[in-house]
């Protein structure tokens, strides 16, 4: 499996100077875990980061600083071990990778999916305050996923199955990016339902002037 | 730099954090200071960041990231967090779902060190408008507006400003490293 439509750069930009909302930021980082090229983009944006951090002024920093961070350190509980890397047999066992399966509650089986009609299915996902809106949505083989927002910029990550739309398919990691200004009727692949995360209602801003259709990264 | 971050990692080393401590605090604080209202607020972030970097030194891989970079996460994830009461959405790389990248780590790739030296001198072949843009897209909470604001320019400007001057930056970096990166 490879990503074919991948995240913009103005997206990977804002997610690494950490200037996206939570839902814009969850769908970012759900798809970072399925894209490998989308990670090596967004290490280069955040040594950017490095190197601004580096070129710092140095600021006045209270005299007993340290002796408060070890204070805050002794009386925070222990770090827990971080989980162990995933054996290969363990692969490829949840539909929804991480941090989306943390946020949804479990993986798509355990979900409390709520009817929208027609066999769709929706669950919304808690983002707090977050300007932009996201969503978990089930749609049936076959059938039209649902319009999921007229304003802003909207977001589609495949999770399962595929839909079609605009003459092209897409499947697990990939990212459509759409506003109201487009009209298309994204459809469910024949073979199997197609699960995906929508964002809607994100800044415009982020919309990028060309999709990075299969557009490696720095050419590579 | 990065091999105090591995002495805290792997030995809970405290003068080696020590030593990460006096070489970044200062830098954090500046960075912390433009968010924040007040100077004691940015003092408990900072602080906050501090002990993050301690619980979190475990995660930090030398083979990806420069100590710099991996610390600046950590300040921004600090940040949003306490500034702006949301939380910080991030992938797991020890997730069954995560999918790791075909080539192994540091084979067919620069280094860590070597990309961090790049970066820092494609950033600095940048002209002083472009680099402000870049500069300010990680320093401003709405970076759009707050260029515009800064700069008398229309929004529609400085968006364009800042694809420019990141995608010059990609296409300087990808030049030095012979197109791998």
């Amino acid at each position: 499996m490879t990503v074919k439509h991948h995240i913009g750069d103005d997206l990977i930009l804002a997610y690494a100077t950490g200037e996206l909302d939570e839902a814009t930021s969850l769908l970012v980082a759900t798809h970072m875990a399925l894209c490998p090229q989308c990670r090596q983009a967004l290490e280069l944006a955040e040594a950017i980061g490095g190197t601004l951090i580096e070129a710092e002024a140095e600021a006045e920093v209270a005299d007993d600083a340290l002796e408060a961070v070890f204070g805050r350190i002794e009386s925070a509980e222990k770090p827990a071990t971080p989980s162990p890397a995933a054996t290969p047999a363990q692969r490829g066992s949840y539909v929804l990778p991480r941090p989306l399966r943390d946020y949804a509650g479990g993986d798509v089986d355990g979900l409390r999916w709520r009817g929208l009609g027609g066999g769709v299915r929706h669950l919304p996902i808690d983002t707090r305050a977050s300007r932009a809106k996201a969503r978990l949505l089930y749609i049936p083989a076959g059938s039209k996923v649902p319009d999921h927002g007229h304003r802003g910029l909207e977001l589609t990550l495949v999770l399962a199955g595929a839909f079609y739309d605009e003459g092209a398919w897409f499947r697990r990691g990939d990212v459509e990016e759409a506003d109201a200004t487009i009209e298309h009727q994204p459809v469910a692949g024949p073979e199997e339902p197609c699960i995906c995360l929508a964002v809607t209602d994100a800044p415009l801003r982020f919309r990028g002037l060309i999709p990075r259709l299969a557009q490696p990264f720095l050419g590579i | 730099m990065s091999a105090h971050l591995v002495a805290v990692a792997q030995r809970q080393d405290r003068e080696a954090f020590a030593a990460l401590f006096r070489h970044f605090a200062p830098r954090l604080k500046s960075y912390l200071r433009r968010f924040g209202d007040s100077d004691a607020r940015a003092e408990e972030v900072l602080q906050e960041s501090f002990a993050a970097i301690w619980t979190k030194a475990g995660r930090f891989d030398p083979s990806r990231a420069s100590a710099s970079t991996w610390i600046y996460t950590i300040a921004r994830n600090q940040r949003i967090d306490a500034f702006r009461r949301e939380r910080r959405p991030q992938f797991d790389p020890n997730d069954p779902a995560f999918v790791p990248a075909h080539v192994p780590d540091g084979e067919g790739t620069v280094t860590s060190r070597e990309r961090f030296q790049h970066v820092s001198e494609a950033m600095a072949e940048l002209s002083e408008e472009q680099r402000e843009v870049v500069r300010l897209s990680f320093f401003e909470d709405e970076p759009h507006e707050a260029i515009a604001r800064r700069l008398g320019l229309p929004v529609g400007t400085v968006k364009s400003r800042i694809r420019l001057a990141y995608g010059h930056l990609r296409t300087r970096l990808a030049s030095k490293s012979g197109g791998l990166l």
